[in-house]
């Protein structure tokens, strides 16, 4: 098992009732932006992430967002070629660039292997579609986001294995002369695990190309059953999936007691957490997602993982409220909810390790990668959480992970356990530990 | 009341829905970025007179989407292929808000096309004022709400869109969405060839704008009167939005029906 550390980045300095005013994080007006405390903020995410390998983590994971303080990293790649020389043995997993609303393959695939090489081969790379308001804000036609992702994927594969110089002209991207004189330093290109919410195109993609599948902290029944769909599929690929097949990116915030951890942990929820990530208009633009998903959607009331809901998408949404106070109050029952259905982890050693282990045993990941605490938490109160989870957590989940066989994808290249059509293949998760939880 | 048919037909290498109704020399409509809404009051007055031919755009639900069409004036290439396998050309035409675009487009590859053509507020060109509303970033209610002056105070406006948003409606919306973004996102519900491709057009045009259209500006109004010239008149309808047909059915129709019969 590899576990990793992984932060958003988030904005610390802006007061929280501009976000509530705003409805959500994703279009705050950059008028409160701080030079002097950003430039503060992106070395001192830079040093955390050391931090994170010095602690142990195997990984340090980077994302990006764009326009949206959730998180402050807008070129992931740029820290990626920082932390590429800065670490010495940890892994720098992307989850990940989101080709459609970057639009220039070729470009992207110079940018990793220059990560690659500067690393000498730490790369671990990812592809997301980039959230809906990122479509927006990159003016990416959302109708084409499907297309743009697979051709931009299909695209850089070549870019790092075809020798040039050749020629591309492809639906959406076109270039005269693709020969680029910088190819990952890993054979054939550096491995690809692709982070998600769920989409069951994504899974079925995920599966057919044999990549390691990462649940962004989705709720344990669905991800069993898509990981069980994604084992179906790979089936049909040739290959029986197991843990290297699968990872899990859960929000964690530890601390020495269970009182402070719960208080601090409540970071998760500002600025109305990752439900306001953006607002409703903003998260599904046009035919960014399939026919099917929308059907799903519309004929579903209640919310989903962005907080969307068929019920607020029909345009009944709810009047704004800007009260920090009753908004924490609102969100209270969502926190203890989440935490009871093991989404988000917070509280002392102990406890989070119990919980751990019981995500490890349901969805049996081959990577979890630990998501630190949103919010104005002080550094003190974040590098305490990350070496509590260093120091007690890890060792016992990684020794929980050898008995249950969590083998993770630099272990065991994804794939390679064949399969005969017809033979009955082995499940990929368990649901019994979760009705012993109560949570089935 | 007029009896209306939707027939799916094999036409221009397309499955191509259309709405048919009335009686007369026909007059084929171009319904708006949200899909035709159903038989409204000023298609059964124009009806007893004309015979209405309202395909339904491909993407839209009805027409299956054609991929090889990525841009306005692609679909109106298409549409162009249907009128010459119809042999309805030259025809009258009338085209709402994307729809005039359509027609518009239309109209500058091929002038003989249309004998008349009238264009409702019509969006396919950058206006020198004012902006095209973004139709993208806001949720379908919002859109819905932005198109008439007085949502409240217009009965048929109510009864076409105030009905409840099921699944199924919902999903109709969507697939007009998408294909409206698919098409027209970037350059935003315009062509910038569009002006000038129009130029000395020779096609009796009118073009219909509602005062307090809060969708498309009066500036798209005045540059394509600019682009055509003599050919094109304004007529303006006081006090409605971006939908005159519901919202002040009898001044539209008697505009419509003036301008097709002189």
């Amino acid at each position: 098992m590899k576990i990793g550390y992984f932060t958003e980045r988030p904005v610390r300095w802006l007061p929280e009732e501009v976000i509530l005013k705003n409805g959500a994080h994703f279009g705050v007006s950059n008028k409160y932006y701080d030079r002097e405390k950003a430039a503060d903020e992106y070395n001192y995410w830079i040093d955390e992430n050391l931090y994170a390998e010095e602690l142990g983590f195997d990984i340090v994971a980077l994302n990006e967002h764009h326009g949206n303080p959730f998180c402050m990293g807008s070129v992931m790649n740029v820290e990626a070629g920082i932390l590429a020389r800065l670490t010495k043995r940890a892994r720098i997993l992307l989850i990940g660039n989101p080709l459609p609303v970057i639009k220039h393959p070729l470009r992207m695939a110079e940018e990793l292997a220059e990560i690659d090489l500067i690393s000498r081969g730490r790369l671990i790379t990812g592809w997301v579609r980039g959230a809906g308001s990122e479509q927006f804000f990159n003016n990416a036609n959302p109708a084409y986001n499907r297309e743009y992702f697979e051709e931009a994927h299909d695209f850089i594969v070549q870019a790092w294995t075809k020798p040039g110089p050749w020629r591309y002209e492809g639906k959406h991207f076109h270039y005269r002369h693709v020969n680029p004189w910088a190819l990952p330093y890993q054979k054939p290109h550096p491995p690809m695990w692709i982070p998600g919410v769920l989409s069951p195109e994504t899974v079925q993609w995920c599966a057919e190309h044999g990549y390691p599948y990462f649940g962004l902290g989705t709720s344990l029944g669905p991800t069993c059953d898509l990981w069980e769909f994604y084992a179906d599929t790979a089936q049909k690929a040739g290959y029986q999936a197991g843990p290297e097949n699968f990872g899990y990116v859960v929000p964690t915030f530890v601390a020495e007691t269970e009182e402070k951890a719960q208080e601090l942990g409540k970071g998760f929820l500002f600025g109305g957490g990752q439900n306001s990530f953006a607002r409703v208009e903003h998260t599904l633009p046009p035919g960014y997602n399939s026919k099917d998903a929308i059907r799903r959607l519309a004929k579903q009331p209640q919310g989903s993982w962005l907080g969307i809901s068929g019920e607020k998408l029909r345009g009944h949404t709810e009047e704004r409220i800007i009260d920090a106070e009753e908004i924490h109050r609102k969100l209270e029952p969502g926190y203890k909810r989440s935490q009871q259905q093991l989404q988000l982890i917070i509280g002392n050693p102990k406890n989070v390790i119990d919980k751990m282990k019981t995500i490890l045993s349901v969805i049996r990941p081959g990577s979890v990668v630990m998501f630190n605490v949103q919010g104005p938490v002080s550094n003190q109160d974040r590098q305490t959480s990350m070496r509590l989870i260093a120091q007690e957590v890890m060792p016992e989940l990684k020794e929980h992970a050898n008995k249950l066989g969590l083998v993770d994808a630099l272990e065991r290249t994804p794939g390679q356990s064949k399969i005969q059509a017809g033979a009955k293949r082995v499940p990929v998760s368990d649901r019994g530990p979760l009705k012993e939880a109560g949570l089935a | 009341m007029i009896k209306t048919t939707e027939e799916s037909q094999n036409i221009a290498g397309a499955q191509l829905a259309i709405v048919k109704g009335g009686s007369g020399k026909p007059l084929l409509v171009f319904h708006d970025e949200l899909g035709y809404p159903g038989w409204m009051s000023w298609n059964e007055s124009l009806g007893h007179e004309r015979t209405l031919l309202i395909p339904l755009q491909p993407g839209f639900g009805k027409t299956p989407r054609l991929d090889w069409v990525r841009s306005y004036r692609e679909l109106a290439g298409f549409y162009a292929q249907v009128v010459r396998e119809m042999k309805l050309d030259p025809v009258d035409v009338i085209g709402f808000s994307a729809g005039g675009f359509i027609a518009a487009e239309m109209a500058a590859a091929d002038p003989h096309i249309f004998s008349k053509m009238i264009l409702v507020a019509p969006m396919g060109i950058k206006p020198s004022e004012g902006e095209i509303m973004d139709i993208f970033p806001i949720t379908i209610r919002t859109h819905l709400l932005s198109t008439v002056a007085d949502p409240a105070g217009t009965p048929e406006f109510s009864r076409l869109y105030g009905g409840e948003m099921t699944p199924e409606v919902f999903e109709a919306f969507e697939d007009a969405r998408a294909e409206t973004a698919r098409i027209a996102w970037e350059p935003y519900m315009h062509d910038p060839a569009l002006p000038h491709l129009l130029r000395g057009l020779k096609t009796p045009t009118l073009l219909i704008w509602g005062t307090a259209d809060h969708v498309v500006p009066r500036g798209c109004i005045d540059d394509y009167k600019r682009a055509i010239g003599d050919a094109a008149k304004v007529a303006l309808i006081e006090k409605v939005g971006h939908r005159p047909e519901t919202e002040n059915s009898t001044q539209f129709e008697r505009i419509v029906r003036g301008f097709l019969s002189a």
